[in-house]
This record gives C-alpha cells, structure tokens and sequence, in this order.
C-alpha cells in the first residue's frame, strides 16, 4: 500500500496497521510470560514516549492472560534522556518523568518497552537509567520493530517485526494515545521515503 | 537560551521549560542516587565577587548532580583584590576552557557585560547583580509557588502557570534584586504582584512596573495574597537614613507574630510565607513565622537545586551551533534526520 504524500516528495508507506500491531503485542506479552515462566517479578518500563503506551498495552494482554495481575502495579516509564551519548549533537532535549512502579525495580525482572530498535543506543542509555535507580535481577527487551543497523552490541528478546530498511528511510511508528492525525487517533507503523 | 541574565526578557514558554525541567530534576534529588551523567567533563565556574552562601552552595550542588566539575572562584583571596579587572578574571577562566560561569557581581550588568563582551565563550548564569536581577532565585520562587498552587488545586504541577495567584512582596524592593526578578517573572508566568514597602525604599519609576503598590503593609494583606514574599532588609547596602529606626521598620513593615495570627483569623489557610534568605529574625520576620508550617524558606533552598540543575542543563546541553532554533525545537514532533530510531527524543 504506497500513498505519495500530498504536499512534499516524502512516500510514506503502511507496514503495520492496527490489527497487526495488536496481533504482535498479543504474541509479545504471551512470549513476555513463557520467558519469564509465569508473571513473578515482572514490571514493564516504557521508554518515552511511545514506548510507554505499548509498555501498558503489554501489561493489559498480560493481565488477561493473568487475572492476578494489576497492569498498573507492573508498569512504569523510564526516561532516558539525560543519559543519551548525543545530547551535544541535537537541539536541547527536555527530560521527561521517570516512573516506576510501587515495587520498585530492585530483583524484579524489567522488560524495557521501546517502539524502535535502530542503533541501539537509546537502549544503552536506557540500561545505564536502570543501573541508577537498583539492581534488577534481569533486564530484557521488548520492541514493536526492529528496523537493523545496529551500532552497539544489543539485541531484543521480543520483536514484534523485524523490517529491514534503508538507513535512507525512517520508521515512524503512530499510537492511538499519543498520536492524532486528520484529528484522529491513528495506530500505524510507517515506512517514509525520500524519494 | 545561551545566557540566563535575567527574568525580564525570558518568554513564558522558556519560563515554563526551565520549571518543567526542574520538576524531573527534583525527581531526581529524591532518589538514591542523586547524580546524572549529562554534563560530565564540563566545568561550571563559580565567580562569586560577593558573598553568598545558599546561592553558590546550590549551583556547585547542582553542577555536581549533573557530573560537571566545578571550580569556585571567590573575590576575596584572588587576584581580584590585587586589582585585576573582570576582563582579566574572564580570559583566565577561558584559558581554562570553562563551559559556564556562574556569576554574582555587586555592579548591575555585570554578567551582561561578560555575555557580550566576546572575552569568553561559556554560557553566563547570572547569580544576582548589584540591585538588577537575580533570575534563578526568581525561578526558584516560581517552581515553589507553582507547587503550592498545584497542590491546593490537586492538579500536578508540571506545565502549569500561576494563573491566578496573587502574591505579595514585602520591603526593600529598592535594593532588592530578588524583588525586581520576580516581578518580571510571576507576571510572565500569570500571576498578579502586589509590592509594599516604606516609600523611602521603593525605587523611582515603580509605577510603570505591571504591578501594584501599597504603602501599608496591612492594607496589602487585605487584598488576600496566596503568598506572602518577605525581603531580607540590605543592612550592606544602607548608605542612607531609609526608616528611623529597625525597631519601627519591625512593626510597620515587619511579618510578625500578630500578622502571622491574622492570617488564621483572615482564614486565609493556604497562603504562604516565603523569605529568599538569609532572614534578619525579629526584623522582617519573625521567628514564629520563619518556622511557622506557612514558610517555604526550606523548599525554596531545595528548590534552588531542581531549579539550577534545570538551568545548566538547558545551557549547556544542546548542540551549540544551533541554540537559537534549540529552544522548543526538541519537542517538536519532527526530529533531525540523523536521529537514531526515527522517532522524537
């Protein structure tokens, strides 16, 4: 499905629409709990911003795998701003909140939740957050895509797609929470171009 | 944002992003390990041409939450009192390839002069100059208001303004630049600003400024504040016969303990007392209202922290060729194009 954008030379292009993206959560959160044997120990950090929403909608298939499971008391967000290698090459960037659920991270088993892998360096910024706030008893790793070109030696353990791509193209990936488009909420993973 | 100079020329939507970011900054003052790596193999400069004690203690704790290294520089024992010039002092600390130079200066325009004289490159924090401005204790004032205002309503605080709240600032405004900063500030930020004080200690011209001005301190009380901003009384800067005598200053201008009670009678249970320090007990205040549950004096001092970290952060992170476009850019929804993973920080 190609739609050439109106306005600009940009072709943008639909990988995942919302049935997909809820079939690869779903398979997600289920791999989530075979992993890690059961729900024990399980809290799920988003990594803002859309990292979070889909940190939620894991914790919601979760708990309806597992009734004994509250989703709110197994989810959190985790920024990772000020820890990123590149904050003197962009535009000042503002932090966002940190949350972590009531338990705390200390022995849990943390599954970070981002919505793209690419170089992988969100990802370490995001491991040396967790080293500073406790010591979990294991950290894993939960995308919706995998678009390759990695920089650093990390991987995920859950991927709902892996897409390869051109560094050339840009993954854009839309939630109904956050994203509003036409005034809409939208739930798309888009490929654009710039052809 | 290069420069923090002062509160006059700072936009409500720079305003808000320094308190929004001092919100997460405060987060992390309360965690266990207090300490971020945002800022590491910068050096802050702490150029203190006056005294102080919170100001320079709360920038030289929030360059070292933020991993920078940081070097104070006190007037007293430095070359400055072998007459060396501002000038001189700045080109050594650009040898030193500072980053930022946190600087309180008894002469107004100071830390304007350093900023735009071109003798150094590092960002320029003003801590408080001559009778001019004193932009982060103001900034400190705000996040502290703007807490108190988003608890009384239930509401969290973070890209909140102050829309609404009345506040009123109580006595030497003539010499105080903690006044003049908040002034410009709160009003930015939507607030309403009363001013009372002796005549005598009112600058000349108050009347263009966007507030009002009461020459009775109980008739200003009358108005219900939801703040009530205590200023310290200058003694340093008491060249001439302002009042005659502190014992009268005490009772006419002073927040005692009958002004204290008539808060309660008043009903005016959610307004607060807040005092920039250091105070003069049983002059502009008195001890039963410094230590009254009404005073912020404590959260203003961890504040300073959040607030500061926040401003240096802002300053000195970024990529330097582009500050002007920084600010705001970042919450744009279209990142630059090298932005790994596509997506918005």
């Amino acid at each position: 499905m190609t739609v050439p954008a109106s306005e600009s030379g940009i072709h943008k292009r639909v990988v995942l629409a919302e049935a997909d993206i809820d079939r690869a959560l779903t398979r997600i959160a289920h791999e989530i709990l075979e992993a890690n044997k059961g729900s024990r120990d399980l809290v799920l950090l988003g990594i803002p911003r859309r990292g979070f929403p889909l940190a939620q909608r894991l914790a919601q298939k979760i708990a309806a795998v597992d009734p004994t499971v509250d989703p709110d008391l197994i989810t959190g967000q985790l920024d990772v701003t000020m820890y990123r290698d590149d904050l003197r090459r962009h535009p000042t960037r503002s932090p966002l909140a940190t949350q972590l659920p009531p338990s705390g991270i200390d022995d849990k088993v943390v599954v970070l939740v981002d919505d793209v892998l690419y170089s992988g360096r969100t990802i370490r910024a995001g491991l040396d957050a967790l080293a500073d706030l406790g010591r979990p008893r294991a950290v894993r790793l939960a995308v919706l895509v995998d678009r390759g070109h990695r920089e650093l030696p990390i991987r995920a353990d859950h991927v709902g797609k892996n897409l390869p791509t051109s560094s050339q193209e840009r993954v854009r990936v839309h939630l109904a929470e956050i994203d509003l488009i036409g005034g809409s909420p939208v739930d798309e993973v888009v490929i654009e171009d710039r052809a | 944002m290069k420069h923090l100079l002062s509160t006059q020329d700072l936009s409500a939507r720079s305003a808000l992003r320094l308190l929004d970011t001092a919100e997460e900054m405060a987060a992390v003052g309360e965690r266990e390990i207090k300490k971020l790596p945002a800022l590491r193999g910068r050096t802050v400069v702490n150029l203190f041409f006056e005294d102080s004690t919170r100001t320079r203690i709360s920038f030289e704790a929030a360059a070292k939450r933020l991993s920078a290294d940081v070097i104070n520089f006190a007037a007293k024992g430095s070359s400055v009192s072998k007459g060396e010039s501002l000038k001189d002092t700045a080109q050594t600390l650009e040898a030193m390839s500072a980053d930022a130079v946190v600087i309180r200066h008894p002469a107004s325009g100071a830390p304007a002069r350093l900023a735009a004289s071109g003798w150094i490159d590092a960002a320029v924090v003003n801590a408080g100059d001559g009778t001019h401005e004193h932009p982060t204790q103001a900034l400190l004032d705000a996040f502290t208001l703007r807490r108190h205002w988003a608890r009384i309503a239930g509401t969290p605080s973070a890209g909140t303004t102050l829309a609404g709240m009345k506040v009123l600032i109580v006595g030497d405004v003539l010499h105080s630049r903690v006044a003049r900063s908040n002034v410009w500030l709160l009003t930015t930020l939507g607030a309403e600003v009363l001013l009372a004080g002796p005549p005598t200690l009112l600058p000349v011209g108050v009347g263009s400024w966007p507030c009002r001005v009461f020459y009775n301190l109980d008739d200003a009380l009358a108005e219900r504040p939801d703040a009530v901003m205590m200023l310290r009384l200058q003694a340093e800067r008491m060249n001439a016969a302002f009042f005659p005598s502190t014992r009268e200053y005490s009772r006419r201008w002073g927040f005692d303990d009958g002004r204290l009670a008539l808060l309660d009678t008043m009903g005016l249970d959610d307004t607060v007392i807040m005092h920039p320090g250091p105070m003069n007990r049983g002059l502009e205040i008195s001890s039963a209202a410094a230590d009254s549950p009404r005073s912020t004096v404590l959260a203003q001092v961890r504040n300073g922290v959040s607030v500061r970290m926040a401003a240096l952060y802002l300053l000195l992170s970024g990529d330097p060729q582009d500050d002007d476009a920084a600010d705001g850019r970042a919450d744009q929804d279209d990142p630059p194009a090298t932005t790994p993973e596509g997506r918005t920080p």
